[in-house]
């Protein structure tokens, strides 16, 4: 009885969704310097190491994501890293989904 | 004929702009908070320096989602003159008004002097005061000016004569040196250095003034 009038006021509750995990990683385009990369490459000289020939320095964000399917979830991240985790002028990036965790119905 | 200075949290030139567009040259300037949406009355923009939002995730990256920028929009196709300094430029740019990014100086330094620029285009009217290739001296204060974009980008804007600034002396990587970059029609400018820190004669310098007096023609 409480949830026939709790469906008819908010059918919207009854929709079931998921929780994804994911994670972006946004690095600097090839063709791209990265200064703060050459910095620290030449640090790793002065810890005694020798032979890194290339480091560069990117971000990984880490998210969780309601969403009715993977797929849903994958166009929202996908917009999400296009628009405003990356900037595609001057980055790229990837997407990786963590292992699905409990389906939520909120 | 009135000025308005957008100010988002972290903002930190905006009064010296008001400075010096009101202060100095005598041009009424108000302040638009990030969250108005309403330009209407304002005949030129200043998207100003500083840190908006911390500069977190990148340079500009937030704020370029700021209510304000839909209205900037619609302003910039009407015409509307808009200049975006330091930080402003680095808005402009994520915001797509203007073309290309600004990256992570050279050298890693937050470099603060002074630097002297030629006029690399006369096209658009900010830089009617002067003749190709004068040289002006401004101060700049950055950690991530060096301006970066593609071959084909850098080939439209120099067909398209958009370079307006460029570096006599490329303190931070620049590609082409470029420090200054209109948009194809000329009334969004974007540069690194700050006019509004050369306008008053207290402080030695007033290169700046004659690109702030032009935003009202």
């Amino acid at each position: 009885m409480l949830g026939l009038t709790k469906e008819k006021e908010n059918p919207i509750n009854f929709l079931k969704v998921s929780l994804f995990k994911a994670r972006v990683f946004v690095h600097l385009r090839p063709s791209v310097l990265d200064p703060a990369g050459e910095a620290t490459r030449s640090a790793t000289k002065r810890l005694g190491i020798d032979g890194v020939t290339q480091l560069r320095i990117g971000k990984s964000i880490e998210l969780e994501i309601e969403a009715a399917s993977k797929e849903d979830a994958r166009l929202k991240i996908e917009l999400m890293s296009d628009r405003l985790l990356a900037n595609p002028v001057i980055e790229d990036w990837t997407l990786e989904f963590k292992d699905e965790q409990k389906a939520l119905t909120t | 004929m009135n000025i308005g200075i957008i100010v988002f949290p972290g903002s930190n030139c905006d009064r010296d702009v008001r400075w010096a567009t009101e202060g100095c040259l005598g041009i009424p300037t108000s302040f638009l908070w990030h969250e108005t949406t309403d330009l209407d009355g304002f005949d030129a923009i200043v998207i100003p320096g500083g840190f908006s939002y911390g500069d977190y995730l990148r340079c500009g990256a937030i704020a370029r989602f700021a209510p304000v920028l839909n209205s900037l929009i619609s302003f910039v196709d009407k015409g509307g003159k808009v200049l975006g300094i330091c930080n402003g430029f680095q808005i402009l740019t994520e915001l797509g008004l203007l073309q290309g990014a600004l990256t992570r100086n050279k050298n890693l330094h937050f470099i603060c002097d002074r630097a002297n620029l030629s006029i690399a285009s006369t096209k658009s009217s900010w830089m009617k005061n002067y003749k190709k290739h004068d040289f002006i001296s401004l101060p700049i204060a950055h950690g991530e000016g060096r301006y970066q974009c593609s071959h084909d980008v850098l080939k439209k804007l120099q067909d398209d004569d958009s370079v307006a600034l460029r570096y006599a002396d490329n303190p931070n990587g620049s590609i082409h040196d470029i420090a200054g970059i209109t948009n194809k029609k000329g009334n969004v400018l974007g540069m690194m250095p700050h006019p509004e820190r050369a306008c008053d004669e207290a402080l030695g310098h007033i290169d700046g003034k004659s690109i702030l007096s032009t935003l009202l023609s």
